[in-house]
């Protein structure tokens, strides 16, 4: 059958400052009916302006886009502007990353779809609205006819992509174009829209090119994949096929670092990530981390709770409580990862910084080395905090943008005035050369370092004080993959030789299992299940511990699940009325330290 | 600024090559890429400088009446033209221009420290003190400015005098009016700059690094938030010029014997058809000073952000 889409030699050059800098460079490939093709790679390798320039997106008098792109049996590129506007939305519809920017919020979500209906299938407005309904119960969305008179706000980020999906099906394409549609996604959503996008390209027979970084995605859901590096389409081949015999080094350096739940059965301490050579294709074995676990107890947490009050109206009278954090307790072994899994919303960051006292904590008690930080005066608490130190998310936002990268791992010497000002620049390069970077790299400012490297930087940083913990929240999220695995190597390594604590905050199962000794799983602001890492993983206990796992796309595609239906479930609120007292808890330890809360009612259904 | 060796104290003020940037010479090569703004100092330069010695070069006393020489256009014994006096223009120029100018900085700069500090302490402080200053700063942009100069200027004018002399007497009203009055915008920008700075995660990683408020504001909050304020600033020298020249319009600035670039408009604003340059010149000097110093404020905000790569 002949390609619905066929890509050739597509080249794109951006104009900056007046030169015109190559950013795809000749990518070619074919997508058939009925099929799904996955544009992989890291950031900056061009996979999303791949797509742009398919849809002639770029902007025009700064871009150039030579090459064919033949849908059907037209060329894109040839066609006059007013007849690419009816191609896209018309045959080609296109599915963003970001579902929060991507609707008008002061318009309800059904004249949003209804208006692209009248004017692309020349509906009448009631025809348009009642096909409005269709789609919304096409895309799954619960209680379709009253829903479709909501404004956006009112809708949550899985919802709101269901919203885009269903505009982008409005008009039947022919080809949809997903650019990392579910990257801004809590992972059983994710899970949620993979399925919703399969079934539907079943249901409607349409094609799909799908643009993602992450290799659980692609084996999820791609027929066949492209490689890209650079800008140029390194690999490509049925996506089984590149998953057991990468040809190119790239490819098989990507998946070396892809982390795989489950890799870690039968092992019993983190491991580090195998490191490939991106040119040759070598890899070193990666080896296991050497016993770094103290017996002592260093950090004590119990009964931490921590509630925000919304409140509202003329008086500021109290609407209701967020109750982020609710009567969790763990503890914390000098060299070892603790992790804190959940999705959005569940109050593991609040939680880290609750330990640290940056957010403060309404009641319970955090012992660091067996004093309460909770009640300590501001002055003592800032001498404390020399032993807890924090990495951040967002390697761009956490340094300061006016300060060169040696003054920022000096100035927590400073602060505390633990050092003279030479003696504070010399310890920067130290600890630059420490974790890998170069110390002449000292006088640069933030904005020349590549996110990986920032990271390194803010490691740095935290190590400046010499803590016993670190609080690292969600620190290797927002890194490409292969940079996400020299992160972790690095934190691995740093915690072999300085005996560090990490708790370790992130939403990544498959990083959790990889660098943690034990794990804590939280919903709602509560611990639901909390034990060594191979019991969370090997034997998990709590439904919501099991719908988490089974919803981690496994990089894999001979393992591709087969899930039953597409549930429509919402991640819950941790909003709650000013009267709602929380219920006792109680838990259940089925093996030695692995504890799981005794459920409720809600949860029957789930287990069952 | 190449030869100005004899004041090099006045030439200093317009070239600002001494911003307090960790990085003197990258913020001195950022700031020289912006060529408008090197051109605008060199101007601004050039019209300090020429007000401060212009005196000497062109020794003229700005009240000799000649009643032979009235409105005359511009020519060799008189540069800028004369007034209907005959008095020389460009001698009272130059020395209205001291006033003017003075009075524009130092206006500018009460007004930018006290509306940084007001702002400061609002985006800092939260709750009732963030509060109180923000009805403070609604309270004064909601009172009329004209009713309540004229108020002050009946209440603290003779009291002044006799402190400072009539001139310094005048000068410090007009300067503590202009700068109390216009600190609001800063104060606004400032507080929100601060709100958002406040909780970005570089601030709160100093804070878990043990830094105190203090700290954050000077070190962190106050450096990323200096971009707006110094063109705020730049606007507020602009607008205190104008302002000035609006009093003396009103009568109300510097006795009408003193002859501010406000005041020579003003006078001049009777014989436009006649003698045209008379408005031209003190017109076209509030002008490019105004211009230039806003291109400066341009340039300075680009040059202290070191992410800026030209």
């Amino acid at each position: 059958m002949p390609p619905i889409l066929s890509v050739r030699d597509l080249a794109t050059a951006f104009r900056v400052d007046g030169r015109w800098r190559p950013v795809v460079r000749g990518v070619s490939f074919d997508i058939g009916p009925r099929e799904t093709v996955a544009l992989v790679g890291e950031s900056g390798s061009g996979k999303s302006v791949t797509a742009l320039s398919i849809m002639r997106l770029t902007p025009r008098d700064a871009s150039r886009i030579t090459g064919a792109v033949r849908l059907q049996d037209r060329d894109l590129l040839t066609l006059s502007d007013a007849e690419m506007r009816r191609v896209r939305g018309g045959d080609v519809a296109m599915v963003f990353q970001e579902p929060m920017t991507s609707l008008n919020p002061v318009l309800t979500v059904g004249f949003q779809i209804a208006e692209a209906l009248v004017a692309h299938r020349g509906l009448s407005r009631s025809a348009a609205e009642a096909e409005t309904v269709r789609l919304f119960d096409k895309v799954r969305i619960p209680a379709a006819a009253s829903r479709v008179h909501d404004h956006p706000h009112r809708f949550s980020g899985g919802m709101r992509q269901r919203v885009m999906i269903a505009m982008a099906l409005a008009c039947r394409p022919k080809l949809l174009i997903a650019d990392e549609p579910t990257t801004a996604l809590d992972v059983t959503i994710q899970a949620q829209i993979l399925d919703l996008i399969k079934l539907l390209q079943d249901e409607e027979g349409m094609s799909v090119l799908f643009i993602t970084h992450d290799m659980g995605v692609v084996a999820e859901i791609a027929d066949r994949t492209v490689v890209m590096l650079d800008g140029r389409a390194v690999e490509s081949g049925p996506t089984h096929e590149i998953f057991r015999r990468p040809t190119h080094p790239y490819s098989r350096a990507l998946l070396a670092a892809v982390p795989a739940l489950g890799a870690m059965q039968g092992r019993a301490r983190p491991t580090r990530f195998p490191v490939v050579d991106r040119v040759t294709g070598e890899s070193a074995e990666p080896g296991e981390a050497p016993d770094t676990v103290q017996p002592a107890n260093l950090l004590e947490v119990r009964n931490l709770t921590t509630r925000f009050e919304l409140r509202g109206g003329l008086f500021g009278r109290l609407r209701g409580r967020v109750h982020a954090v609710e009567n969790v307790s763990f503890d914390l072994k000098a060299g070892e990862t603790l992790a804190l899994v959940g999705e959005s919303g569940c109050g593991k960051s609040t939680t880290g910084r609750s330990v640290l006292r940056l957010i403060e904590p309404l009641a319970g008690s955090v012992r660091l080395d067996g004093e309460d930080i909770l009640g300590l005066p501001p002055r003592a608490l800032r001498e404390r905090r020399r032993r807890m130190q924090m990495i951040f998310q967002d390697p761009f936002a956490s340094l300061d943008p006016r300060m060169s990268v040696g003054a920022a791992i000096a100035e927590p010497l400073l602060i505390n005035r633990l050092a003279s000002r030479r003696e504070a620049h010399a310890r920067a390069a130290d600890l630059l050369g420490r974790v890998g970077l170069k110390p002449e790299m000292a006088d640069r400012y933030p904005h020349e370092f590549s996110g990986g490297q920032r990271q390194r930087i803010c490691i740095a940083r935290a190590l400046a004080l010499e803590p016993k913990l670190i609080v690292a929240d969600e620190s290797v999220s927002a890194l490409d993959v292969s940079v996400k695995a020299q992160v972790i190597n690095l934190m691995l390594d740093l915690q072999a030789s300085l005996h560090l604590a990490y708790l370790f905050i992130s939403h990544d199962m498959a990083v959790v299992e990889r660098v943690s000794h034990r794990v804590a799983v939280m919903h709602l602001g509560e611990i639901v299940e909390i034990g060594p890492r191979a019991a969370v993983f090997g034997a998990p206990q709590h439904p919501y511990t099991k719908t988490l796992l089974a919803a981690v796309p496994v990089p894999d595609p001979a393992r591709r699940g087969t899930r039953h239906g597409v549930r429509a479930d919402e991640i819950r609120s941790p909003i709650r009325p000013p009267d709602y007292v929380p219920p006792e808890r109680c838990y259940r330890e089925v093996s030695p330290g692995h504890l799981v809360q005794v459920w409720g009612a809600e949860w029957e259904a789930a287990a069952a | 600024m190449a030869g100005s060796t004899l004041a090099s104290p006045s030439a200093e003020a317009g070239a600002p090559a001494a911003a307090p940037a960790a990085t003197g010479r990258d913020t001195w090569r950022r700031f020289r890429r912006h060529r408008l703004a090197v051109a605008s100092s060199v101007l601004l330069g050039v019209m300090v400088l020429g007000v401060l010695v212009g005196g000497l070069v062109w020794p003229v006393a700005i009240d000799e009446i000649d009643f032979s020489a009235m409105l005359q256009g511009p020519s060799p014994q008189h540069p800028f033209g004369t007034d209907d006096l005959g008095q020389d223009l460009l001698a009272r120029m130059i020395y209205g221009g001291r006033i003017s100018l003075a009075v524009g900085f130092a206006a500018m700069l009460i007004s930018t420290l006290v509306g940084v500090a007001v702002g400061a302490l609002a985006g800092m402080s939260r709750g009732f003190l963030d509060s109180a200053l923000m009805w403070l700063t609604d309270l004064f942009l909601s009172l009329p400015q004209l009713p309540l100069l004229l108020l002050v200027i009946y209440l603290f004018r003779d009291r002044l005098k006799e402190v400072f002399g009539v001139e310094g007497g005048v000068f410090v009203m007009i300067v503590a009016v202009i700068g109390g009055l216009r600190w609001m915008p800063v104060a606004r920008l400032v507080r929100a700059q601060f709100l958002s700075l406040r909780e970005k995660e570089f601030v709160e990683a100093a804070r878990a690094q043990g830094a105190g408020p203090l700290h954050q504001v000077t070190r962190h909050i106050l450096p990323n938030a200096i971009g707006p304020v110094i063109v705020a600033a730049t606007i507020e020298v602009s607008a205190a010029i104008i302002a000035e020249s609006t009093l003396s319009f009103l009568g109300l600035g510097f006795p009408p014997d003193i002859p501010t670039w406000g005041r020579l408009l003003f006078d001049a604003k009777d014989h436009l058809d006649v003698a045209p340059h008379w408005a031209l010149f003190p017109g076209a000097a509030i002008f490019l000073t105004v211009l230039s110093i806003n291109f400066i404020g341009d340039g300075l905000r680009d040059a202290l952000d070191p992410r800026r790569v030209l």
